[in-house]
């Protein structure tokens, strides 16, 4: 009797991993949509894929150790109020998201900086500077390895609709829109260059191009000034809208934060 | 004595094409056949716009005859044979704006500045090549026989 109830328990355990890679193999068939991780060479891959070898990990043990530092008029660490790194698991796969009591949603930088003013009672990190990438990189990497999961908050709709259109909108002296290259012509060659599918699956990102770690707005700023049009102010909510939307279009794709790209 | 007479002959050559931004180009049929600057321009030149990354910016999206550029983009057909397919007349109207053979190109609209959003501040108002410039790509691009 033992053995037949161990032999149907293992049946079960076979078929149900074996219907489990079904799925998943189903999905990855239907699921055409490429990370930029997939469109550079194995050298860069590997970078990304070592912990060792990746710069944007020094980022993260820098946010590792401000997460830790007490900082503003009310004296308190991030960790003082979250604890610790796990805390942040699967934060930076939901956002932007619309603060408690607010009415606009914030990204992850943005709501870095609320702590710092609001809860820290400390000046805001300026835009793209070490400390607030950092931070970004320090939370985004504790959600490395799971799917892009937005929140359904109805609030948000609007918004990333608004994202939406921007996405859409031709701009700027070479009258071209982000979905021109990025949802009509990726994978094709923009001057010898892999066109990429522009998922946000590795923000903040180290671009060797860059010699630093940098956010999506600042690649969004890039390619604006590639159109020739005139980039959003740093703090334009334009971003944020645009954020919500290609998260929401990566939606169950893995994070790889912090990302290496060429 | 030859100098000075080249240096006149090229400030002869700027100032209509600096004028010519005030004229819009004459299209007949699906072309434009007169030149914008009313000179022929020199093929040589259209080549190294061509070529430019930063100034004709053709080989972002075009291949082309240009093989010491080797990074080309294929979002666009290839450049070589264009003179044997268009007129000069019909390759200016395509650069000048190839929107209005096409409502969706996504080709820029190289001498036009209406009816764009966005510009940055350092390009706005400005043609992305000048009169002179069309017409010397025209040149170039009419010797691309085959």
């Amino acid at each position: 009797m033992k053995v037949l109830r161990l032999g149907i328990g293992l049946a079960i355990v076979f078929a149900a991993s074996w219907a489990l890679a079904q799925g998943m193999a189903d999905k990855g068939a239907t699921d055409k949509r490429r990370s930029g991780t997939q469109d550079m060479g194995e050298a860069l891959q590997k970078m990304q894929d070592d912990d060792t070898a990746n710069p944007g990990m020094l980022f993260v043990q820098l946010g590792g150790q401000l997460w830790g530092k007490a900082a503003g008029a009310a004296g308190k660490s991030c960790a003082d109020c979250h604890g610790g790194a796990a805390s942040m698991k699967g934060v930076a796969a939901r956002y932007p998201a619309i603060p408690k009591d607010a009415d606009a949603p914030v990204d992850l930088e943005g709501r870095i900086n609320l702590c710092r003013t609001a809860n820290q009672q400390a000046a805001g990190f300026p835009p793209e500077s070490r400390e607030l990438l950092a931070l970004a990189a320090y939370v985004a990497h504790q959600s490395r390895g799971l799917p892009i999961a937005p929140p359904d908050d109805p609030k948000l709709v609007p918004f990333r609709l608004k994202g939406q259109d921007l996405w859409k909108v031709r701009q700027g002296q070479l009258n071209l829109s982000c979905a021109i290259c990025h949802d009509d012509n990726a994978g094709r060659k923009l001057a010898g260059v892999t066109i990429p599918e522009a998922h946000p699956t590795g923000y903040p990102i180290y671009r060797l191009e860059w010699q630093t770690l940098g956010s999506l707005k600042r690649r969004l700023r890039n390619c604006l000034a590639g159109i020739r049009a005139e980039p959003y102010a740093y703090d334009a909510t334009e971003y944020v809208m645009l954020d919500l939307f290609l998260m929401d279009r990566a939606r169950g794709m893995m994070l790889e934060s912090p990302g290496v790209r060429p | 004595m030859l100098r000075p007479g080249l240096l006149a002959a090229a400030l002869a050559l700027a100032a209509p094409a600096a004028v010519a931004q005030q004229i819009a180009p004459q299209i007949v049929g699906d072309g434009i056949p007169a030149s914008l600057t009313g000179q022929p321009g020199d093929a040589a030149r259209g080549r190294a716009i061509v070529a430019n990354r930063g100034i004709g910016l053709c080989l972002l999206c075009h291949s082309g005859p240009i093989a010491e550029e080797r990074f080309q983009g294929d979002l666009s057909p290839s450049l070589a044979g264009a003179g044997s397919r268009w007129s000069e007349g019909q390759l200016r109207l395509r650069i000048v704006d190839g929107a209005r053979l096409n409502a969706d190109t996504i080709m820029p609209a190289y001498y036009r500045t209406s009816g764009l959003q966005r510009v940055a501040r350092n390009f706005d108002g400005k043609t992305i090549l000048s009169a002179a410039q069309v017409e010397d790509v025209v040149a170039y691009l009419a010797t691309l026989k085959d």
